[in-house]
């Protein structure tokens, strides 16, 4: 049954995890995400679903027990805040060599180093640019609502399962720990055993019978002719993903002669620039990326064909700015205001930088 | 109807929790809303302040730099978003503690004396519950009945038996609450 | 004296088949040196698992050192983890398939170095899998490195004149260490450089397998190894110098029963 809640960001993610029907979360303990294992621990989904939740040692640890359970052909998840990621990564390059499905939140803090645990998007760069080593993209979704802290789960497993590579939400410390109202969907049953050997028992380790091959999940071929057939494998799949796969919003774009470029809390700010803007008689709008990776570059390409500028808003020193500038193709002039460290901006400064950035052009 | 609200003061007064009955109250009318923290180490005395907004449209910034109303629990709160509350807005403060009280002639501001009045209920829990009746007399933005099923929502079952008492709070502070500077009136006296 | 001429396929008729090639080892020629112990390591996890019946039942995990490529010799499901990495890969696997037989293989490095985290916190869950730890005292895939439990005074590449213990710390018990631990059912240190230590060995891993059935907690078997081609010496040559040097400082034995 939908049910309506008031609920933290880093609640609704682990309450939908519940929901979607997710057979393992894997966790350590980090500000500003620690609700979610926390949650998850109070509400004993082992007991209502059978869902395992275990605290590992470390977030090493935790990512390589995604590991082991997502190449059963589970649905695995793990969560955590950029220095945690920044541990994660290596296990994460491994699942994408391995082309193991998994969804992983990064529910971002300041950096770099311990840096802060105030909001920030300083991992963009980290999480649509591969991050570990080795070519690789994540598909990243940005949520910008509680509601989508939510809704992105599933979404995410969909995305994870149908192209078999990792998925990250890349929230921030402000959504991960605000409330909002979210409408929760119903309950989905766990597959079972038999169901999971029906539809990935091609490449699961589920145990193997006699009548097929062996199942290996592994990244590893040493022999570089061979992993290059791999590594064309992986890429065509990434554009494949790439062309079916781009989802942004587009608010009050239509008329409009100066557009903001954001995701995640500065998209919300944004929002709030636009709406002032407009009563001041700017006619500005908004791009909401939604998924980070595949970066939504056509749309931006075209309104690029109308608008005179773009202001990229991030809180980061301009990551997601060269994306922007890469997408616009030079035909506008592509500015970046961004705060750091854990601050995030307000409106009334971004209004003052739109207005700046207009007045240039 | 948007309601942009900053609710700020020490730790440990139920500044957090005020904000949470106040949003549920407001789901509970069929709103859009927002609860929007200042998080960190938690400690009890050290300042906490949360942004909570009630709209009939999709909320666009959780995070402001401007409000509709404050409501002030400490110093610390009152130096700093005195200056923050929009031209017209509301400040609502308890005096107990303050020492440089509030100089905007362009708001409306109003005392409750919430600390003194949770001690005569017996209860100093009940102070938050005091400053949100103090509140809703002014800006009536949820009515009575979404306030109970608010704290049925946010509470949990094991203190709804304090419901009785959280609500006998609000009538306090809606009945102590003193209106002591109206920008309308000097508006309507020029 | 007259000469009886038998042809293959007679041996084959009237012989009795004494040994035969272990049904869960595949077809593809070990990737090992020769007179290396993990051959016989490999087709013992594999004849024990044949043996019990549950090899659609078990799935394996692979490390990174010598033995990453077991997934090309024992023919089960496997998972190739990353170095260290594989008691919190199999962990994963238990904890999502309970009834399901989970090992992991590792070596020296792998177990009691880069991953000695990941090793004492599964074995501190009690996490209901086997570890099979193969100790030969050298990082043997990456050409002859100092291992956490290379002896002291033992020459390797990155201790060229000898482990100095003052600089380079002490040769790691870590089946000793885990063994303290109340997850750990079972903790034992064997060797596969004789027939009788191979039959010894079998019945640790069948114990451990019996364990993981009886969902004890984990176990853990050492198997202490020669590296001829670390070592620098003749398999034969290293089969003695392991006598008389790993094992002293390595007792054979059962730690925890």
């Amino acid at each position: 049954m939908e049910e309506v809640k008031l609920m933290k960001g880093n609640e609704a993610m682990a309450e939908a995890a519940i929901r979607a029907g997710v057979d393992a979360y894997f966790g350590y303990p980090i500000t500003p995400q620690s609700e979610v294992i926390e949650y998850l621990m109070h509400e004993e989904p082992f007991k209502r679903t059978g869902m395992v939740v275990l605290q590992a040692e470390s977030e090493l640890a935790a990512i390589n027990m995604v590991y082991g359970a997502a190449a059963c052909g589970k649905k695995a998840m793990t969560s955590s805040s950029s220095p945690g990621i920044s541990l994660k990564l290596e296990g994460i390059s491994y699942m994408a060599g391995a082309e193991l499905p998994c969804l992983i939140a990064n529910v971002m803090r300041g950096g770099p180093g311990l840096g802060t645990i105030q909001p920030g998007q300083s991992d963009y760069f980290q999480a649509v640019k591969g991050g570990g080593h080795g070519d690789y993209n994540l598909i990243v979704l940005a949520p910008s609502t509680v509601q989508e802290m939510a809704d992105f789960v599933d979404l995410g497993f969909d995305l994870a399962f149908k192209y078999r590579n990792p998925v990250m939400i890349l929230s921030d410390g402000a959504i991960g720990q605000m409330m909002e109202k979210v409408i929760l969907p119903e309950q989905k049953e766990r597959l079972s055993n038999e169901e999971i050997i029906k539809h990935y028992g091609n490449w699961a380790t589920t145990g193997k019978p006699e009548s097929r091959e062996s199942n290996i999940i592994t990244s590893l071929d040493l022999k570089p002719e061979l992993q290059e057939i791999h590594n064309q494998h992986l890429q065509n799949k990434f554009k494949t993903a790439e062309k079916n796969e781009v989802r942004y919003e587009q608010i009050q774009c239509e008329d409009a002669d100066y557009i903001l470029v954001a995701y995640g809390t500065s998209a919300r700010i944004s929002q709030k620039v636009v709406q002032l803007g407009r009563e001041k008689g700017l006619k500005i709008g908004l791009l909401r990326p939604i998924t980070l990776w595949p970066f939504p570059k056509k749309i931006i390409s075209e309104l690029a064909d109308h608008a005179k500028g773009f202001l990229s808003v991030e809180m980061s020193a301009g990551q997601m700015v060269e994306d922007v500038l890469l997408a616009v193709e030079g035909k506008v002039p592509v500015a970046h205001f961004g705060r750091m460290g854990g601050m995030i901006a307000s409106p009334s400064e971004v209004l003052d930088a739109v207005e700046k950035e207009i007045n240039k052009i | 109807m948007t309601e942009e609200i900053i609710i700020a003061g020490f730790g440990g007064q139920g500044v957090l929790s005020l904000g949470k009955i106040l949003a549920y109250s407001g789901i509970m009318q069929d709103q859009e809303v927002s609860w929007m923290p200042s998080y960190g180490p938690e400690m009890r005395g050290g300042t906490a302040n949360v942004t909570v907004i009630l709209s009939d449209d999709r909320i666009n910034s959780p995070v402001l730099n401007e409000f509709d109303t404050a409501i002030i629990l400490n110093q610390q709160s009152m130096d700093k978003f005195e200056s923050m509350v929009k031209p017209g807005g509301l400040l609502i403060y308890d005096p107990n503690g303050i020492s440089h009280h509030p100089e905007r002639k362009d708001i409306k501001i109003a005392t409750i004396e919430g600390a003194k009045e949770a001690s005569e209920l017996n209860n100093k829990k009940t102070f938050n519950m005091v400053i949100m009746g103090a509140f809703l007399k002014i800006h009536p933005i949820v009515l009575m009945e979404n306030v109970h099923k608010g704290l049925e929502k946010s509470l949990p079952q094991r203190h709804h038996h304090m419901i009785p008492l959280n609500e006998k709070a609000i009538k306090v502070g809606m009945k102590k609450v003193k209106v002591i500077h109206d920008y309308k009136k000097l508006v309507a006296e020029e | 004296m007259t000469t009886e001429v038998i042809t293959p396929e007679e041996i084959i008729k009237k012989g009795k088949i004494v040994f035969e090639k272990t049904k869960l080892m595949t077809d593809c020629t070990l990737s090992y040196c020769p007179g290396c112990g993990h051959g016989v390591a490999h087709r013992l996890v594999m004849e024990v698992v044949d043996e019990m019946g549950i090899g659609d039942n078990t799935i394996g995990v692979a490390p990174v050192g010598c033995s990453v490529l077991a997934y090309e010799f024992m023919n089960i499901d496997i998972q190739q983890a990353a170095h260290g990495r594989a008691p919190a890969v199999a962990t994963g696997i238990k904890r999502v398939f309970p009834e399901k037989y989970v090992f992991t293989y590792q070596g020296d490095g792998d177990l009691a170095a880069i991953g000695t985290s990941e090793t004492i916190h599964a074995c501190n869950r009690g996490e209901n899998i086997v570890i099979i730890f193969i100790n030969n005292g050298i990082y043997g895939m990456t050409g002859g490195q100092m291992a956490p439990t290379t002896l002291p005074g033992m020459k390797s590449s990155t201790s060229p004149y000898g482990r100095v213990v003052e600089s380079m710390g002490y040769p790691l018990k870590i089946t000793e260490m885990v063994a303290t631990l109340p997850g750990v059912a079972y903790a034992t240190r064997q060797a596969v450089h004789t027939a009788k230590l191979v039959t010894k060995t079998k019945k640790a891993i069948i114990k451990a397998f019996q364990n993981q059935k009886d969902k004890k907690g984990t176990s853990i078997i050492e198997i202490v190894a020669n590296c001829n081609s670390g070592w620098k010496m003749t398999p034969v040559e290293s089969n003695k110098w392991l006598d008389e040097n790993m094992l002293a400082y390595f007792p054979l034995g059962d730690i925890k029963k």
